[in-house]
């Protein structure tokens, strides 16, 4: 099992490093413009600004360079926001962690809730129609249906409000449980939008997970005991339909990251995904390489979890992993 | 036509004939554009008065530019659909050709390959293509096209790998390396027909999947460029007038919605349709 576990990280180690040096690299590549260009700076404070920012030196140097400030959390200047792109980063990734993890309640309780149910109903009308409507909005594009959810809920009905994080006078801190509540309030639309696109692939692999599952020696024996069926469901076919979830848990982070790009932009919500696409069109190319690369290492930081607690959970992977530690192939 | 024991499994599916219909319907429409749309889909009919409701004459209303929906929609379900099903085509073929190298030859170069495609997989694609957008002012549409097939060939490539590394232990391959058989001829001939049935699948889901993420960067303004209608761009036009004029970005969104909707069931039925193990039942 460690030794498996130690394969996984120096793995992940290696897919992070490769990352940042395809960032340094975009950012090496997209700095030549104030130089070069429709109307170049004069050659004398062009060479004095690259001799400041350091881009004389040949690139292996600037590469070190590079990895050393990473090392000390230093991310480089963001053009845009005048600030260290760090600190921009720091301020807007609480908000998008919060988005997204309040997106994964809503994905893992409705989506386990629906498949369970659609398993108990294999077949009939139930299943069918949940079934139906879980392919439908999995198929829409997130963004479209965070559209329709603000005309519909915060245009027409005027349940919630039409985007931000929090009322700007009242609360542009959450201090209270008034600021709390209104929080809450503003968070609902976003969350739901992610949960609910979440929740239908959630509720597909959940159901053949159950129906799997329900086949199976065990179930059979626990209802010939004569135990009542929803203490054969939820206590003994559950339990074993749940491991795939963890294998979901893992691939919602990147799912989520995404969508928190087009979330944040259409809800207004002061996150890294729409900070992204600020710096984009303002070119602002060091917060783009940073927000890139953080996303990136926490995607490799869910998977690699996802991972360890799939072995935790499940005793057969940890005796696989062992017997096949020796031999060859991932 | 023949009733086959595939054809009767994937008709199983109830959601494959409606499936099947609604592409059948979307592909007609786009081939037939020009006859279908009464308006030209650049043409501006009454700048004084754009976002007008859908009625008898606008048949989905006018957009925020005074064009009228339906015929933008006809002409731009041409480009998304022809997006995704191009797209889909380059990450298939890499996706294929990396996936079936890795899986004959195994050793270091299985090793190094399948590195790679980890490294591909875990690199948020709309980040990638968010920053390939940064770094080239305007990206033509054909380098779109390829960008977003070339960072969507990796979960291709696992499966054709999963599917050679079985093949290859088969008879018939041993058969053709006996006959002296170069590995390419193998691997063309012999392995990858019988590897065909889980590509044609994520091909299927696959194109969904590429229209999804184009109309995701035409919304941000870094996908199809206007006026060119694409779907995704359309629901861009339209979202800041939302509130007044729901009409122009809420029918680009439901036909991403039908059509992707449609792929996957078709793709689900083509899963167990296809599926060798059961052709040997």
């Amino acid at each position: 099992m460690a030794a498996w576990l130690v394969r996984r990280l120096v793995a992940s180690i290696a897919i992070v490093f490769a990352v940042v040096t395809i960032s340094f690299f975009v950012v090496h590549l997209a700095q030549g413009t104030p130089c070069g260009g429709e109307r170049p700076l004069p050659p004398d404070v062009c060479e004095r600004e690259r001799r400041v920012f350091g881009y004389d030196k040949p690139l292996y140097v600037q590469y070190v360079k590079y990895l050393a400030a990473l090392v000390d959390g230093k991310m480089g200047y963001s053009f845009g926001l005048h600030r260290p792109v760090a600190d921009a980063l720091a301020d807007a990734i609480p908000n998008t962690f919060v988005l997204a993890f309040a997106a994964l309640l809503i994905d893992f309780a409705l989506g386990l809730a629906l498949g369970i149910y659609q398993a108990v109903q294999a077949g009939r009308f139930g299943d069918v129609a949940v079934g139906n409507v879980a392919l439908l909005v999995n198929s829409m594009p997130v963004f479209w249906l965070g559209l329709v959810l603000l005309l519909v809920f915060a245009q027409w009905l005027r349940w919630f409000p039409a985007g931000g994080m929090h009322d700007p006078i009242l609360c542009p801190r959450v201090d209270s449980s008034y600021c709390l509540l209104d929080f809450l309030w503003h968070l609902t639309l976003p969350a739901l939008t992610l949960g609910l696109v979440g929740a239908a692939s959630t509720a597909r692999y959940q159901r053949a997970a159950m129906l799997e599952v329900v086949g199976q020696d065990y179930v059979r024996t626990a209802r010939a005991k004569g135990l009542r069926e929803r203490r054969v469901l939820l206590v003994h076919a559950l339990r074993n339909a749940l491991l795939p979830i963890i294998t979901l848990f893992g691939l919602a982070f990147p799912f989520l990251f995404t969508g928190a790009v087009l979330i944040e932009t259409v809800f207004a919500w002061p996150g890294m995904g729409r900070l992204a696409v600020n710096a984009i069109f303002q070119r602002d190319y060091p917060v783009v390489t940073g927000a890139a690369l953080l996303t990136s290492t926490m995607v490799v930081l869910g998977n690699l979890i996802a991972d360890a607690l799939y072995a935790v959970a499940d005793p057969r992977i940890r005796v696989r992993g062992e017997e096949g530690g020796g031999g060859g192939g991932a | 036509m023949r009733k086959t024991a595939s054809g009767r499994r994937f008709f199983r599916h109830p959601t494959a004939a409606p499936g099947l219909f609604l592409l059948a319907f979307f592909v007609t429409v786009a081939i037939a554009a020009p006859v279908v749309a009464p308006y030209a889909p650049y043409y501006q009919i009454d700048i004084a008065h754009p976002d007008r409701p859908p009625s008898a004459q606008f048949l989905l209303g006018t957009d925020p530019f005074s064009r009228d929906v339906w015929s933008r929609l006809v002409y731009g379900a041409r480009v998304s659909l022809g997006i995704g099903a191009v797209a889909m085509l380059v990450a298939a073929t890499v996706g294929t050709a990396v996936g079936a190298v890795a899986g004959y030859f195994r050793s270091w170069v299985d090793t190094t390959l399948m590195r790679l495609v980890d490294v591909g997989l875990a690199m948020p694609r709309i980040f990638v293509l968010l920053m390939a957008a940064a770094l080239w002012e305007h990206i033509a549409l054909w380098v779109l096209v390829l960008l977003i097939g070339l960072t969507g060939w990796f979960g291709t490539s696992r499966l054709v790998r999963a599917e050679v590394l079985s093949l290859r232990e088969r008879e018939f391959v041993a058969a053709a390396r006996a006959l002296g058989a170069g590995a390419g001829r193998v691997i063309f001939r012999h392995v990858l027909p019988n590897a065909a049935a889980p590509i044609i699948v994520s091909g299927a889901l696959g194109i969904g999947h590429m229209m999804l993420l184009e109309a995701g960067l035409s919304f941000l303004g870094l996908g199809v460029p206007s006026p060119t209608p694409s779907w995704g761009n359309m629901i861009a036009d339209g979202w800041h007038k939302m509130a007044v004029a729901w009409w122009s970005s809420t029918f680009p969104g439901l036909a991403i919605s039908l059509v992707v909707m449609a792929l996957n069931a078709v793709g689900d039925a083509l899963r167990d349709a296809l599926d060798p193990r059961k052709e040997a039942a």
